[in-house]
């Protein structure tokens, strides 16, 4: 949720309209969670669910074998999977990055959970979505401790585009 | 200030900048996010308000009357069962003529347990006295939140204002919202019939078949007087602050020949259906109806309308649709769509309006046929 | 002797029944309060006596209040008065239906809160104005319109629930002793937070005695320990007057009983029932009071 949160946010700075929302079911740990943003030129006027994304972003590889995350992606769109394995999958742009190993290398550990929000906007702003700039002001926005953007630069840096 | 914010924290900023004296609140999702970002503001000093955190809503609304009954500003926020549970003092607050701001996120009812949108909660407050305003976007449940203020207290009202927002689509959906500085924009709050120990009355006693019927008069007398408060207040706010309101937000339709009417996000989500039937050739408009009560004179004669209902009166029809009817005097197409959050996408609208059935009615999902 | 003054705030003229207890216990509260109070009430008999719409009978601001939500308008309006900087007391004035039954979540909610106020409960052991059914506060074996044999069930301990919430001051009373309330209420009025009296208020409509008999059948609840008058201040008991000497040795039961058509053919072992409770009740509050729990 928080890296939905901040995409919006970095979007809003880069000009753009943007939305954010979680699909909430009863709140447990452990459940997969999914949450969606739109980016848009002009106001966003959809409130129902994306069925159609641009963007797939999987911060649990585990899931790829649970859940069908290309449901509905568009042909010749982009999936990102929080990996460090190489993974393909003919006809998208799929990238592979280690944002947990990131986090970990930055220290980037809260109560034993690295964090993946704040890397994952630094290889968001690399795949171009939005600006490198904009993704820094969010997450200063929104955290004050440094390894955040150190962690998003790493990310910007090592993805292989 | 431009910030991201979501339709729950909207409502608290606009709360903190209009400062009431006294909230009182009991969390009930997916209204908790309002209750938890003013407990925060009150706690750190952003807010110097008194919160008071209530055994029930039946109490919120009960400690509400009781400050406001004193002559401060007061405000609290709920959804779905908590204000049913406080309907007995939903109508106290209106009868007592306190100007009252309440947000209500809308929610449908049990059971089944559903914490998802839905307008039956509101609804069934309809003729308790209040206003009502729902509201589509993250910037207007803040924009909506300031003017209940002023709506509610001016002199011409004294009525108590109802601020709708979709449960989980508005409450927790997060968008841009430019927030202002409100300034003399809500004026200080001077309620005439404040308690005042120095003049002692009676308030609300005994009061017999000769009397009582003047003060439900008077009631419908202020809510006809509201009609032109709200909009010299929705005009004030655009001169000041440049985003404009009316009693319904209407889009392409001028020249339409069939009109979508909706309330909330379904209103918005309208638009971009709207948008679809325009490129298919459908001289299509939406009119999204910002207030329910009072409800506005609408301009659809010699159209054919199609109304979204997000709540049902059983034995007899849509809410929205049948208040249509009635006001209007046509024969609309009534859709029940979106209830307990279920998914309604603009491709949805766009076929209802395809599929149109004039005097007829569909629910969505349970229809077979369409 | 307390001065009680001679300010009346309970006018002449009131709707009240002849003999009401309710309504004389009021007076007293008033004289207390003085005029800086706000009068909070619930339906009740006390919603009947203060006078029919545009009349009042009460010389002080008195807000209406729907049945469950007296002690939670009253938090409101607390907080609103301390807020705007204002001393002006807040008083609940709820009948036994609206604190032991309908109203008692509000009125924990209020006292679990720490609400700068007084609450009064007038008990009369039934609901009054609807024409005396059965509450949570009529005694075993007492007859009302909906238990035409007698209650089968005993009196609710209000103030074992009310204690419960450790108040800085609460109280029990009885309309019988109008000194004795002058004394507690002043005593409550000078505490801030929560405070409470339970005030019983013998009813001549609903327990079916003469009107004039309405101050001896007070004195009786007392003198047969059926009532018992006591102040519990920051936990700590102590009994009061009227009460220490009854409580040493009870009247018989029966002299409050018999006075009173609505324990008409109570059967002998519901009295006895009653009794044992009495002696047991006394046994407590001694104990209680000698600090031995």
């Amino acid at each position: 949720m928080t890296a939905a949160r901040l995409l919006a946010i970095a979007a809003i700075h880069d000009g753009k309209y943007a939305s954010a929302c979680p699909f909430y079911g009863a709140e447990r740990r452990g459940a997969p969670v999914v949450s969606f943003v739109r980016i848009d030129d002009r106001p966003i006027k959809v409130y129902s669910q994306i069925r159609r994304p641009d963007l797939v972003v999987v911060l649990d590889a585990t899931l790829l074998g649970v859940v069908d995350v290309l449901s509905g992606l568009k042909t010749g769109g982009t999936i990102l999977i929080n990996s460090a394995h190489r993974k393909e999958y003919p006809g998208f742009f799929t990238y592979n990055i280690d944002l947990t190993g990131i986090a970990l290398r930055e220290d980037l550990v809260i109560a034993g959970s690295p964090i993946l929000d704040t890397p994952l906007l630094g290889a968001i702003a690399r795949i171009g979505i939005i600006s490198q700039d904009s993704a820094k002001k969010a997450i200063t926005e929104l955290f004050t401790d440094e390894r955040n953007v150190k962690a998003a630069d790493a990310a910007y840096r090592e993805i292989t585009v | 200030m431009l910030m991201v914010a979501t339709g729950n924290r909207a409502v608290a900023e606009a709360v903190r900048q209009a400062k009431p004296a006294v909230i009182a609140a009991y969390p009930i999702t997916p209204q908790t996010g309002i209750v938890e970002q003013i407990a925060e503001y009150v706690t750190h000093g952003d807010l110097l308000s008194r919160y008071i955190p209530v055994e029930s809503e039946h109490s919120a609304m009960a400690a509400c009357i009781g400050a406001s009954a004193t002559g401060v500003r007061t405000f609290t926020a709920t959804s779905s069962h908590g204000l049913l549970y406080m309907h007995e003092m939903t109508n106290w607050a209106a009868g007592a003529r306190l100007p009252i701001v309440m947000a209500n996120v809308n929610r449908a009812i049990g059971p089944g347990w559903n914490i998802w949108a839905e307008h039956t909660d509101a609804i069934q407050e309809r003729d308790t006295g209040w206003l009502q305003v729902y509201i589509s976007t993250v910037q207007e449940a803040y924009d909506a939140t300031l003017m209940a203020f002023r709506i509610a207290e001016h002199n011409d009202v004294l009525l108590p204002v109802m601020v709708n927002l979709d449960g989980f689509l508005l409450s927790h959906d997060m968008q841009p919202l430019e927030t202002v500085e409100p300034g003399d924009f809500i004026p200080p709050l001077h309620l005439p019939h404040a308690i005042d120990p120095t003049n002692p009355v009676a308030y609300g006693p005994l009061t017999g078949p000769d009397q009582y019927f003047r003060f439900r008069w008077d009631i419908e007398r202020s809510m006809r007087d509201s009609v032109s408060v709200i909009r010299q207040t929705q005009a004030e706010f655009a001169r000041r602050f440049g985003r404009t309101y009316g009693f319904t937000d209407d889009y392409r339709c001028d020249d339409a020949d069939v009109v979508v009417v909706a309330m909330g996000t379904l209103g918005k989500e309208a638009e971009v259906a709207v948008d679809t039937l325009r490129n298919e050739g459908v001289k299509a408009g939406s009119m999204r109806l910002r207030w329910f009560r009072p409800f506005p004179k609408l301009d659809l004669a010699g159209r054919e309308v199609v109304v979204i209902d997000r709540s049902y009166s059983f034995g007899f029809g849509g809410t929205l649709a049948t208040s249509i009817r009635a006001s209007c005097g046509i024969e609309p197409y009534s859709v029940i769509a979106g209830l307990g959050g279920q998914e309604v996408t603009y491709d949805d609208i766009a076929g209802f309006v395809r599929n149109r059935r004039i005097g007829g009615e569909f629910w969505f999902g349970v229809t077979p046929g369409v | 002797m307390t001065e009680i003054p001679k300010e009346e705030y309970v006018l002449k003229g009131t709707t009240a029944c002849a003999g009401c207890s309710a309504s004389l216990s009021l007076r007293y509260v008033l004289k207390v309060a003085g005029p800086d109070t706000v009068l909070v009430i619930p339906a009740s008999c006390s919603s009947v006596i203060q006078g029919t719409y545009p009349n009042t009978a009460l010389h002080i601001p008195v807000y209406n209040i729907a049945f469950a939500a007296a002690a939670a308008c009253a938090s409101g309006m607390s907080n609103a008065f301390r807020e705007l900087g204002k001393k002006t007391n807040v008083i609940v004035y709820a009948g036994d239906g609206g604190t032991l039954d309908i109203g008692i979540q509000s009125m924990s909610g209020a006292f679990e809160r720490g609400t700068d106020f007084l609450y009064i409960c007038y008990d009369n052991e039934e609901y009054g104005n609807t024409g005396m059914q059965r509450s949570g506060a009529t005694p075993l074996g007492a007859r009302t319109t909906t238990t035409p044999a007698g209650k089968t069930e005993e009196k609710k301990d209000i103030d074992a629930i009310i204690a419960a919430h450790n108040p800085p001051y609460m109280a029990t009373a009885c309309s019988a002793f109008p000194q004795d309330i002058f004394k507690k209420v002043k005593k409550a009025l000078s505490i801030r937070g929560p405070t409470f009296i339970h005030i019983l208020a013998p009813c001549p409509s609903g327990w079916h005695y003469p009107p004039g008999k309405t101050i001896e059948i007070g004195r009786l609840a007392v003198k047969t320990g059926m009532w018992l008058l006591y102040e519990r201040e920051y936990g700590q008991v102590s009994i009061s007057s009227p009460s220490k000497a009854a409580m040493k040795n009870p009247a018989p039961l029966e002299e409050f009983l018999a006075p009173q058509r609505r324990f008409a053919g109570i059967d002998p072992k519901t009295v006895e029932i009653l009794k044992q409770r009495i002696a047991q009740n006394i046994k407590r509050l001694t104990k209680e009071e000698s600090g031995v729990c």
